[in-house]
Protein backbone atom coordinates (compact mmCIF):
# COMPACT_ATOMS: atom_id res chain seq x y z
CA UNK A 1 0.00 0.00 0.00
CA UNK A 2 1.36 3.05 -1.04
CA UNK A 3 -0.19 5.09 2.10
CA UNK A 4 1.31 3.00 4.03
CA UNK A 5 5.15 3.95 3.10
CA UNK A 6 4.41 7.18 3.57
CA UNK A 7 3.06 7.04 6.92
CA UNK A 8 5.87 4.99 8.05
CA UNK A 9 8.41 8.59 8.43
CA UNK A 10 5.59 10.33 10.38
CA UNK A 11 5.70 9.89 14.29
CA UNK A 12 3.86 6.83 15.66
CA UNK A 13 1.90 8.10 18.65
CA UNK A 14 -0.54 5.03 19.15
CA UNK A 15 1.13 1.58 18.80
CA UNK A 16 -1.81 -1.56 19.06
CA UNK A 17 0.10 -4.59 19.22
CA UNK A 18 -2.24 -8.06 18.91
CA UNK A 19 -4.63 -7.00 21.31
CA UNK A 20 -6.62 -9.53 22.86
CA UNK A 21 -9.18 -9.24 25.40
CA UNK A 22 -11.02 -11.99 27.36
CA UNK A 23 -13.71 -11.78 29.74
CA UNK A 24 -14.82 -13.98 32.24
CA UNK A 25 -17.93 -13.63 33.40
CA UNK A 26 -20.39 -15.78 35.30
CA UNK A 27 -23.25 -17.16 33.35
CA UNK A 28 -26.32 -19.23 33.63
CA UNK A 29 -25.62 -23.24 32.45
CA UNK A 30 -27.78 -22.76 29.37
CA UNK A 31 -27.38 -20.61 26.15
CA UNK A 32 -31.21 -18.23 26.35
CA UNK A 33 -33.05 -21.48 26.94
CA UNK A 34 -36.57 -21.10 28.24
CA UNK A 35 -35.66 -24.00 30.49
CA UNK A 36 -33.14 -22.01 32.28
CA UNK A 37 -35.82 -18.87 33.47
CA UNK A 38 -37.70 -21.59 35.86
CA UNK A 39 -35.35 -23.34 37.72
CA UNK A 40 -34.96 -21.76 40.94
CA UNK A 41 -32.60 -19.42 42.88
CA UNK A 42 -30.13 -22.05 44.19
CA UNK A 43 -30.51 -24.55 41.60
CA UNK A 44 -29.23 -22.03 38.71
CA UNK A 45 -25.53 -23.71 37.87
CA UNK A 46 -22.98 -20.32 37.96
CA UNK A 47 -20.44 -21.66 35.06
CA UNK A 48 -17.58 -19.33 33.99
CA UNK A 49 -18.36 -18.36 30.19
CA UNK A 50 -15.39 -16.31 28.86
CA UNK A 51 -15.91 -13.77 25.76
CA UNK A 52 -13.24 -13.24 23.63
CA UNK A 53 -14.03 -9.70 22.38
CA UNK A 54 -10.98 -8.67 20.83
CA UNK A 55 -8.72 -11.43 18.68
CA UNK A 56 -5.36 -10.31 17.93
CA UNK A 57 -5.64 -6.33 16.61
CA UNK A 58 -2.55 -4.56 15.62
CA UNK A 59 -2.56 -1.30 14.03
CA UNK A 60 -0.07 1.75 13.95
CA UNK A 61 -1.40 5.52 14.44
CA UNK A 62 0.31 8.53 13.26
CA UNK A 63 0.96 12.43 14.34
CA UNK A 64 -2.47 14.33 13.00
CA UNK A 65 -4.40 10.40 12.13
CA UNK A 66 -7.58 10.96 13.20
CA UNK A 67 -9.19 7.88 13.55
CA UNK A 68 -13.16 6.68 12.73
CA UNK A 69 -13.93 2.86 13.71
CA UNK A 70 -16.86 1.54 12.43
CA UNK A 71 -18.36 -1.99 13.17
CA UNK A 72 -21.77 -3.94 14.49
CA UNK A 73 -22.76 -3.92 18.07
CA UNK A 74 -20.84 -6.47 20.11
CA UNK A 75 -18.22 -6.05 17.39
CA UNK A 76 -15.47 -5.54 20.15
CA UNK A 77 -15.06 -1.75 19.41
CA UNK A 78 -15.34 -0.49 22.87
CA UNK A 79 -13.98 -2.73 24.45
CA UNK A 80 -10.44 -2.11 21.93
CA UNK A 81 -11.15 1.31 23.14
CA UNK A 82 -11.23 1.07 26.46
CA UNK A 83 -7.82 -1.16 25.97
CA UNK A 84 -6.51 1.83 24.19
CA UNK A 85 -7.34 4.02 27.23
CA UNK A 86 -5.81 1.84 29.31
CA UNK A 87 -9.26 1.58 31.52
CA UNK A 88 -9.52 -1.94 30.58
CA UNK A 89 -6.50 -4.18 31.19
CA UNK A 90 -5.57 -6.47 27.99
CA UNK A 91 -5.23 -10.16 28.03
CA UNK A 92 -2.71 -10.77 25.24
CA UNK A 93 -0.47 -7.82 23.54
CA UNK A 94 -0.27 -4.79 24.64
CA UNK A 95 -1.01 -0.91 23.56
CA UNK A 96 1.77 1.43 23.68
CA UNK A 97 1.21 5.60 23.03
CA UNK A 98 2.76 8.44 23.38
CA UNK A 99 0.30 10.34 26.07
CA UNK A 100 -2.42 9.13 27.92
CA UNK A 101 -5.59 8.88 25.86
CA UNK A 102 -8.70 10.04 27.10
CA UNK A 103 -11.57 8.33 26.70
CA UNK A 104 -15.05 9.64 26.52
CA UNK A 105 -18.02 7.17 26.38
CA UNK A 106 -21.51 6.62 26.47
CA UNK A 107 -22.76 4.90 29.66
CA UNK A 108 -23.23 5.80 33.27
CA UNK A 109 -23.30 9.07 34.40
CA UNK A 110 -20.59 10.06 36.52
CA UNK A 111 -21.91 10.76 40.24
CA UNK A 112 -25.87 10.57 39.97
CA UNK A 113 -26.66 12.17 42.98
CA UNK A 114 -24.26 15.32 42.70
CA UNK A 115 -25.30 18.41 40.81
CA UNK A 116 -24.36 19.53 36.92
CA UNK A 117 -22.04 21.89 38.68
CA UNK A 118 -20.37 19.56 40.89
CA UNK A 119 -20.04 16.79 38.63
CA UNK A 120 -18.43 19.46 36.18
CA UNK A 121 -15.51 20.15 39.13
CA UNK A 122 -15.03 17.03 40.30
CA UNK A 123 -14.33 15.97 36.87
CA UNK A 124 -12.21 18.44 36.17
CA UNK A 125 -10.19 17.75 39.00
CA UNK A 126 -9.89 13.87 38.38
CA UNK A 127 -8.44 15.22 34.91
CA UNK A 128 -6.13 17.05 36.77
CA UNK A 129 -7.07 21.08 36.65
CA UNK A 130 -6.51 22.49 39.91
CA UNK A 131 -9.29 24.22 42.00
CA UNK A 132 -8.80 27.75 40.42
CA UNK A 133 -8.46 26.41 36.84
CA UNK A 134 -11.93 24.67 37.17
CA UNK A 135 -13.17 27.08 38.56
CA UNK A 136 -12.22 30.14 35.96
CA UNK A 137 -13.43 27.36 32.94
CA UNK A 138 -16.60 26.46 35.22
CA UNK A 139 -18.60 29.19 33.04
CA UNK A 140 -17.20 28.18 29.80
CA UNK A 141 -17.98 24.19 30.25
CA UNK A 142 -21.78 25.62 31.11
CA UNK A 143 -22.31 27.21 28.37
CA UNK A 144 -20.76 24.71 25.83
CA UNK A 145 -23.01 22.47 27.64
CA UNK A 146 -26.28 24.53 27.10
CA UNK A 147 -27.48 23.27 30.14
CA UNK A 148 -27.53 26.16 32.37
CA UNK A 149 -31.34 25.81 32.86
CA UNK A 150 -30.90 22.75 34.83
CA UNK A 151 -27.26 22.80 36.25
CA UNK A 152 -28.63 23.02 39.68
CA UNK A 153 -30.34 19.85 39.29
CA UNK A 154 -28.84 16.35 40.48
CA UNK A 155 -27.24 14.27 37.50
CA UNK A 156 -29.72 11.25 37.78
CA UNK A 157 -31.99 13.51 36.85
CA UNK A 158 -31.08 14.71 33.50
CA UNK A 159 -31.70 12.23 30.27
CA UNK A 160 -29.13 10.76 28.83
CA UNK A 161 -28.61 13.24 25.82
CA UNK A 162 -28.40 15.70 28.61
CA UNK A 163 -25.57 13.38 30.48
CA UNK A 164 -24.04 13.20 27.52
CA UNK A 165 -23.79 16.86 26.81
CA UNK A 166 -22.32 17.51 30.72
CA UNK A 167 -19.91 14.93 30.23
CA UNK A 168 -18.65 15.93 26.76
CA UNK A 169 -18.15 19.51 28.08
CA UNK A 170 -16.30 18.22 30.65
CA UNK A 171 -13.65 16.02 28.73
CA UNK A 172 -13.52 18.57 25.89
CA UNK A 173 -12.61 21.43 28.35
CA UNK A 174 -9.47 20.73 28.05
CA UNK A 175 -6.77 19.46 25.09
CA UNK A 176 -6.33 16.06 25.06
CA UNK A 177 -3.30 14.84 22.72
CA UNK A 178 -5.40 11.57 22.40
CA UNK A 179 -8.70 11.75 22.36
CA UNK A 180 -11.39 8.80 22.29
CA UNK A 181 -15.06 9.74 21.49
CA UNK A 182 -16.94 6.40 21.93
CA UNK A 183 -20.83 7.28 20.53
CA UNK A 184 -20.91 9.61 22.96
CA UNK A 185 -22.64 12.30 20.39
CA UNK A 186 -24.99 9.68 19.44
CA UNK A 187 -28.05 10.42 21.65
CA UNK A 188 -27.13 14.11 21.39
CA UNK A 189 -29.39 16.36 19.01
CA UNK A 190 -27.73 17.85 15.70
CA UNK A 191 -27.09 21.37 17.16
CA UNK A 192 -24.87 19.72 19.98
CA UNK A 193 -23.75 17.10 17.72
CA UNK A 194 -22.73 19.81 15.19
CA UNK A 195 -20.82 22.39 18.21
CA UNK A 196 -19.17 18.98 19.56
CA UNK A 197 -17.56 17.68 16.00
CA UNK A 198 -16.51 21.48 15.29
CA UNK A 199 -14.46 21.31 19.00
CA UNK A 200 -13.36 18.04 17.52
CA UNK A 201 -12.01 19.00 14.70
CA UNK A 202 -10.26 21.85 16.40
CA UNK A 203 -8.94 19.54 18.72
CA UNK A 204 -7.35 17.52 16.19
CA UNK A 205 -5.93 19.98 14.45
CA UNK A 206 -3.91 20.95 17.61
CA UNK A 207 -1.81 18.15 16.60
CA UNK A 208 -4.41 16.34 18.96
CA UNK A 209 -5.45 12.48 17.62
CA UNK A 210 -8.39 11.82 17.51
CA UNK A 211 -10.76 7.90 17.63
CA UNK A 212 -14.27 8.49 16.99
CA UNK A 213 -16.62 5.45 17.10
CA UNK A 214 -19.70 6.10 15.85
CA UNK A 215 -22.46 4.69 13.51
CA UNK A 216 -23.27 7.78 11.62
CA UNK A 217 -21.07 7.56 8.24
CA UNK A 218 -21.63 11.28 7.84
CA UNK A 219 -19.32 11.94 11.03
CA UNK A 220 -17.07 9.25 10.30
CA UNK A 221 -16.20 10.96 6.67
CA UNK A 222 -16.80 14.88 8.15
CA UNK A 223 -14.13 13.81 10.97
CA UNK A 224 -11.98 11.09 9.78
CA UNK A 225 -8.36 10.82 7.92
CA UNK A 226 -8.50 7.13 8.07
CA UNK A 227 -11.06 4.25 9.53
CA UNK A 228 -10.92 0.93 10.71
CA UNK A 229 -13.38 -1.70 10.26
CA UNK A 230 -13.80 -4.35 13.48
CA UNK A 231 -15.68 -7.06 12.85
CA UNK A 232 -16.19 -10.07 15.42
CA UNK A 233 -13.18 -8.64 17.21
CA UNK A 234 -11.08 -8.95 13.96
CA UNK A 235 -9.45 -5.93 11.80
CA UNK A 236 -11.08 -6.35 9.11
CA UNK A 237 -10.23 -3.15 6.93
CA UNK A 238 -8.19 -0.18 7.63
CA UNK A 239 -7.84 2.90 5.01
CA UNK A 240 -9.05 5.48 3.35
CA UNK A 241 -12.41 6.56 5.11
CA UNK A 242 -14.48 6.47 1.52
CA UNK A 243 -13.36 3.20 0.85
CA UNK A 244 -13.52 1.69 4.25
CA UNK A 245 -16.98 3.11 4.71
CA UNK A 246 -18.47 1.76 1.30
CA UNK A 247 -17.26 -1.71 2.09
CA UNK A 248 -18.81 -1.54 5.52
CA UNK A 249 -22.24 -0.06 3.75
CA UNK A 250 -22.46 -3.13 1.51
CA UNK A 251 -21.75 -5.82 4.34
CA UNK A 252 -24.41 -4.19 6.34
CA UNK A 253 -26.61 -3.36 3.30
CA UNK A 254 -27.28 0.42 3.31
CA UNK A 255 -27.17 1.85 -0.13
CA UNK A 256 -27.19 5.71 1.23
CA UNK A 257 -24.44 7.20 3.43
CA UNK A 258 -26.15 8.69 6.97
CA UNK B 1 11.38 -5.74 13.82
CA UNK B 2 8.21 -6.65 16.30
CA UNK B 3 5.41 -3.58 16.63
CA UNK B 4 6.60 -3.31 20.38
CA UNK B 5 9.85 -2.81 20.05
CA UNK B 6 9.03 -0.22 17.09
CA UNK B 7 7.09 1.69 19.71
CA UNK B 8 9.63 2.16 22.06
CA UNK B 9 12.39 2.86 19.61
CA UNK B 10 9.79 6.16 19.32
CA UNK B 11 9.33 6.42 22.78
CA UNK B 12 6.28 5.25 23.23
CA UNK B 13 4.53 3.80 26.76
CA UNK B 14 2.95 1.26 27.69
CA UNK B 15 -0.71 2.23 28.27
CA UNK B 16 -2.37 1.20 31.66
CA UNK B 17 0.97 0.49 33.00
CA UNK B 18 1.39 0.33 36.71
CA UNK B 19 3.84 3.41 37.36
CA UNK B 20 5.95 2.85 40.32
CA UNK B 21 4.57 3.15 44.04
CA UNK B 22 6.46 6.44 44.41
CA UNK B 23 5.10 8.26 41.24
CA UNK B 24 2.03 6.84 41.94
CA UNK B 25 1.88 8.30 45.32
CA UNK B 26 3.20 11.53 44.19
CA UNK B 27 0.01 11.43 41.40
CA UNK B 28 -2.39 10.56 43.69
CA UNK B 29 -1.08 13.63 46.16
CA UNK B 30 -1.18 16.03 42.92
CA UNK B 31 -4.67 15.53 42.80
CA UNK B 32 -5.52 15.31 46.80
CA UNK B 33 -8.20 18.00 45.63
CA UNK B 34 -10.02 15.24 44.21
CA UNK B 35 -10.30 13.45 46.81
CA UNK B 36 -11.21 16.16 49.48
CA UNK B 37 -13.81 17.70 46.89
CA UNK B 38 -15.42 14.19 46.67
CA UNK B 39 -15.57 13.54 49.99
CA UNK B 40 -17.38 16.95 50.67
CA UNK B 41 -19.58 16.64 47.87
CA UNK B 42 -20.64 13.09 49.00
CA UNK B 43 -21.48 14.25 52.40
CA UNK B 44 -23.80 17.00 51.00
CA UNK B 45 -25.43 15.22 48.76
CA UNK B 46 -25.89 12.02 51.21
CA UNK B 47 -28.19 13.85 53.19
CA UNK B 48 -29.88 16.77 50.98
CA UNK B 49 -32.73 13.95 50.73
CA UNK B 50 -33.31 14.09 54.28
CA UNK B 51 -35.43 17.39 56.11
CA UNK B 52 -32.80 17.08 59.04
CA UNK B 53 -30.32 17.30 56.46
CA UNK B 54 -26.56 17.99 57.83
CA UNK B 55 -28.04 17.72 61.76
CA UNK B 56 -27.84 14.19 61.07
CA UNK B 57 -24.01 14.34 61.63
CA UNK B 58 -24.84 14.98 65.04
CA UNK B 59 -28.43 13.76 65.67
CA UNK B 60 -27.03 9.92 65.10
CA UNK B 61 -24.39 9.31 66.58
CA UNK B 62 -25.94 10.96 69.61
CA UNK B 63 -28.47 8.38 69.20
CA UNK B 64 -26.63 5.56 69.05
CA UNK B 65 -24.45 6.69 72.11
CA UNK B 66 -27.76 7.01 73.92
CA UNK B 67 -29.34 3.63 73.40
CA UNK B 68 -26.10 2.02 74.03
CA UNK B 69 -25.52 4.08 77.12
CA UNK B 70 -29.25 2.88 78.21
CA UNK B 71 -28.62 -0.82 77.38
CA UNK B 72 -25.29 -1.05 78.32
CA UNK B 73 -25.30 0.84 81.73
CA UNK B 74 -28.43 -1.03 82.00
CA UNK B 75 -27.11 -4.67 81.89
CA UNK B 76 -24.08 -3.91 82.91
CA UNK B 77 -25.19 -2.64 86.24
CA UNK B 78 -22.46 -2.28 88.90
CA UNK B 79 -20.09 -4.14 86.91
CA UNK B 80 -19.60 -0.88 84.24
CA UNK B 81 -16.29 0.83 83.92
CA UNK B 82 -15.55 4.08 85.65
CA UNK B 83 -16.67 7.39 84.53
CA UNK B 84 -19.24 4.82 82.07
CA UNK B 85 -20.58 7.86 80.01
CA UNK B 86 -17.36 9.35 78.56
CA UNK B 87 -15.99 5.89 78.43
CA UNK B 88 -18.40 4.80 76.04
CA UNK B 89 -19.20 8.24 74.33
CA UNK B 90 -15.28 7.64 73.51
CA UNK B 91 -15.70 3.77 72.11
CA UNK B 92 -18.73 4.36 70.46
CA UNK B 93 -18.02 6.96 67.95
CA UNK B 94 -14.21 6.01 67.33
CA UNK B 95 -15.76 2.58 66.84
CA UNK B 96 -17.87 3.85 64.12
CA UNK B 97 -15.17 6.22 62.33
CA UNK B 98 -13.43 2.51 62.03
CA UNK B 99 -15.85 0.51 60.93
CA UNK B 100 -17.51 2.91 58.43
CA UNK B 101 -14.13 3.22 56.65
CA UNK B 102 -13.76 -0.32 56.17
CA UNK B 103 -17.30 -0.41 55.18
CA UNK B 104 -17.01 2.62 52.53
CA UNK B 105 -13.83 1.60 51.63
CA UNK B 106 -15.29 -1.41 50.54
CA UNK B 107 -18.01 -0.05 48.45
CA UNK B 108 -15.46 2.94 47.23
CA UNK B 109 -14.36 1.38 43.99
CA UNK B 110 -17.37 -0.62 43.09
CA UNK B 111 -19.16 1.66 44.39
CA UNK B 112 -17.95 4.01 41.92
CA UNK B 113 -17.93 2.28 38.91
CA UNK B 114 -19.15 4.79 36.60
CA UNK B 115 -16.42 7.32 37.69
CA UNK B 116 -13.80 4.57 37.35
CA UNK B 117 -14.77 3.52 34.18
CA UNK B 118 -14.92 7.35 32.57
CA UNK B 119 -11.59 8.98 34.09
CA UNK B 120 -8.28 7.86 34.58
CA UNK B 121 -7.01 8.94 37.88
CA UNK B 122 -5.02 7.18 40.94
CA UNK B 123 -7.62 5.03 42.24
CA UNK B 124 -6.81 4.76 45.52
CA UNK B 125 -8.37 8.49 45.89
CA UNK B 126 -11.51 6.66 45.91
CA UNK B 127 -10.53 4.75 49.25
CA UNK B 128 -8.65 7.57 50.71
CA UNK B 129 -11.74 10.13 50.18
CA UNK B 130 -14.05 7.57 51.77
CA UNK B 131 -12.05 7.61 54.75
CA UNK B 132 -11.94 11.68 54.44
CA UNK B 133 -15.20 11.46 54.72
CA UNK B 134 -15.95 9.51 57.83
CA UNK B 135 -13.32 11.98 59.07
CA UNK B 136 -15.48 14.67 58.06
CA UNK B 137 -18.53 12.48 59.89
CA UNK B 138 -16.16 12.17 62.99
CA UNK B 139 -16.02 15.84 63.51
CA UNK B 140 -19.25 17.03 65.41
CA UNK B 141 -18.74 13.58 66.92
CA UNK B 142 -15.78 14.96 68.44
CA UNK B 143 -17.55 17.92 69.30
CA UNK B 144 -20.09 15.86 71.09
CA UNK B 145 -17.82 13.78 73.07
CA UNK B 146 -16.48 16.96 74.61
CA UNK B 147 -19.51 18.49 75.64
CA UNK B 148 -20.32 15.17 77.54
CA UNK B 149 -16.96 15.09 79.17
CA UNK B 150 -17.99 18.69 80.20
CA UNK B 151 -20.88 17.63 81.50
CA UNK B 152 -20.00 15.11 83.33
CA UNK B 153 -17.03 17.13 85.27
CA UNK B 154 -14.40 15.57 83.44
CA UNK B 155 -11.40 18.03 84.40
CA UNK B 156 -9.86 19.84 81.07
CA UNK B 157 -6.23 18.92 80.72
CA UNK B 158 -3.77 19.47 78.28
CA UNK B 159 -3.68 15.95 77.62
CA UNK B 160 -6.76 16.51 75.50
CA UNK B 161 -4.10 18.04 73.19
CA UNK B 162 -2.81 14.41 72.76
CA UNK B 163 -6.36 13.76 70.75
CA UNK B 164 -5.02 15.46 67.22
CA UNK B 165 -1.91 12.86 66.70
CA UNK B 166 -4.44 10.37 68.02
CA UNK B 167 -6.79 11.50 65.15
CA UNK B 168 -4.31 11.92 62.95
CA UNK B 169 -2.65 8.48 63.57
CA UNK B 170 -6.60 6.87 63.27
CA UNK B 171 -6.61 8.36 60.04
CA UNK B 172 -3.84 6.75 58.82
CA UNK B 173 -5.40 3.50 60.33
CA UNK B 174 -8.42 3.54 58.77
CA UNK B 175 -7.01 4.22 55.32
CA UNK B 176 -4.96 1.59 55.49
CA UNK B 177 -8.15 -0.28 56.34
CA UNK B 178 -10.05 1.13 53.40
CA UNK B 179 -7.60 0.37 50.98
CA UNK B 180 -7.40 -3.32 51.96
CA UNK B 181 -11.05 -3.87 51.64
CA UNK B 182 -11.22 -1.70 48.78
CA UNK B 183 -9.36 -4.16 47.04
CA UNK B 184 -10.68 -7.10 48.44
CA UNK B 185 -13.86 -6.49 47.66
CA UNK B 186 -13.27 -5.72 43.81
CA UNK B 187 -12.17 -9.30 43.89
CA UNK B 188 -14.78 -11.06 46.23
CA UNK B 189 -17.74 -9.17 45.85
CA UNK B 190 -19.43 -11.42 48.00
CA UNK B 191 -17.08 -10.20 50.84
CA UNK B 192 -19.28 -7.19 51.27
CA UNK B 193 -22.25 -9.05 52.54
CA UNK B 194 -19.76 -10.34 55.17
CA UNK B 195 -18.15 -6.69 56.32
CA UNK B 196 -21.43 -5.97 58.86
CA UNK B 197 -20.80 -9.01 60.44
CA UNK B 198 -16.72 -8.34 60.95
CA UNK B 199 -17.28 -5.18 62.34
CA UNK B 200 -20.13 -6.66 64.97
CA UNK B 201 -17.91 -8.70 66.33
CA UNK B 202 -14.81 -6.11 66.38
CA UNK B 203 -17.43 -4.91 68.42
CA UNK B 204 -18.05 -6.68 70.64
CA UNK B 205 -14.29 -7.58 71.71
CA UNK B 206 -13.10 -4.13 71.32
CA UNK B 207 -14.32 -3.30 74.60
CA UNK B 208 -16.14 -0.48 73.59
CA UNK B 209 -18.80 -0.54 76.24
CA UNK B 210 -17.00 -3.09 78.70
CA UNK B 211 -13.26 -2.84 80.64
CA UNK B 212 -11.41 -5.24 79.00
CA UNK B 213 -9.00 -5.47 81.46
CA UNK B 214 -11.88 -6.43 84.57
CA UNK B 215 -13.89 -8.87 82.27
CA UNK B 216 -10.64 -10.85 81.21
CA UNK B 217 -9.16 -10.13 84.72
CA UNK B 218 -8.86 -14.02 84.88
CA UNK B 219 -7.60 -14.82 81.24
CA UNK B 220 -4.11 -13.16 81.18
CA UNK B 221 -3.39 -14.98 78.01
CA UNK B 222 -6.37 -13.59 76.39
CA UNK B 223 -5.90 -10.25 77.74
CA UNK B 224 -2.70 -10.07 76.59
CA UNK B 225 -3.49 -10.43 72.82
CA UNK B 226 -6.39 -8.44 73.48
CA UNK B 227 -3.62 -5.69 73.90
CA UNK B 228 -2.61 -5.98 70.46
CA UNK B 229 -6.43 -5.94 69.11
CA UNK B 230 -5.75 -2.19 66.93
CA UNK B 231 -9.32 -0.75 67.41
CA UNK B 232 -9.01 -1.31 71.32
CA UNK B 233 -5.48 0.27 71.79
CA UNK B 234 -6.67 3.64 69.59
CA UNK B 235 -9.88 3.86 71.85
CA UNK B 236 -7.95 3.25 74.92
CA UNK B 237 -4.95 5.80 73.94
CA UNK B 238 -7.93 8.23 73.21
CA UNK B 239 -9.57 7.99 76.51
CA UNK B 240 -6.66 7.96 78.37
CA UNK B 241 -6.13 11.45 76.75
CA UNK B 242 -9.35 12.34 77.55
CA UNK B 243 -11.47 10.22 80.38
CA UNK B 244 -10.43 10.82 84.15
CA UNK B 245 -9.02 7.33 85.26
CA UNK B 246 -7.15 6.19 82.23
CA UNK B 247 -3.82 6.56 80.56
CA UNK B 248 -1.84 6.87 78.06
CA UNK B 249 0.60 4.25 78.63
CA UNK B 250 4.03 3.92 76.13
CA UNK B 251 2.59 0.62 75.11
CA UNK B 252 -0.54 2.05 74.02
CA UNK B 253 1.38 4.78 71.87
CA UNK B 254 3.86 2.38 70.46
CA UNK B 255 0.85 -0.02 69.36
CA UNK B 256 -1.24 2.45 67.63
CA UNK B 257 2.01 4.13 65.65
CA UNK B 258 3.11 0.97 64.89
CA UNK B 259 -0.50 -0.41 63.49
CA UNK B 260 -1.21 2.75 61.77
CA UNK B 261 1.71 2.88 59.83
CA UNK B 262 2.24 -0.55 59.38
CA UNK B 263 -1.39 -1.02 58.09
CA UNK B 264 -1.05 2.30 55.86
CA UNK B 265 2.20 1.09 54.12
CA UNK B 266 0.64 -2.34 53.70
CA UNK B 267 -2.85 -1.18 52.16
CA UNK B 268 -0.77 1.20 50.63
CA UNK B 269 1.05 -1.66 48.26
CA UNK B 270 -1.65 -3.97 48.53
CA UNK B 271 -3.59 -1.95 46.91
CA UNK B 272 -1.24 -0.81 44.03
CA UNK B 273 -0.08 -3.79 42.85
CA UNK B 274 -3.28 -4.47 41.24
CA UNK B 275 -3.83 -0.58 40.15
CA UNK B 276 -4.74 -1.68 36.40
CA UNK B 277 -7.26 -4.29 37.39
CA UNK B 278 -10.00 -2.11 38.86
CA UNK B 279 -12.38 -1.18 36.83
CA UNK B 280 -12.27 -4.15 34.76
CA UNK B 281 -15.76 -6.23 34.18
CA UNK B 282 -15.36 -10.06 35.81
Amino acid sequence: MAAKTKREERKPVVVVDDVHIRYKVFASGKKASGAGIRKGLFSRKLRLREVHAVKGVSFVIHEGESIGVIGTNGSGKSSLMRAIAGLTPVSGGAVFSSARPSLLGVGAVLLPNLTGVKNIILGGLAMGFSRKEINSKLDSIIDFSGLREFIDLPMRTYSSGMSARLRFSIAASRDHDILIVDEALAVGDQEFRNRSEARMREMRDKAGTLFLVSHSMKSILDTCTRVIWIEKGELLMDGEPLEVVNAYNKFVGSDTID
Amino acid sequence: MGLADYAREHGLKRVGARPSLSQYIAQAWERRDFAVTFSVFSTEAANARNRLGRWWLILLPTIQAVIYGLIFGFILGDSRPDNFVPFLFTGVFLFSFFSNSLLMGAGSITGNSGLVKSLHFPRMLLPLSAVIRQFINLLPQIGLLILALLIFGQEVTFDWLALIPILLLMFCFATGLALVSARLTVHIQDLSKLIPFVTRVAFYVSGIFFSVDKVLGDYPVLLSIMKFNPIYDFIELARGALVNGYQMTPFLWWACICWSIGLLIFGLVFFWKVEERYGRED
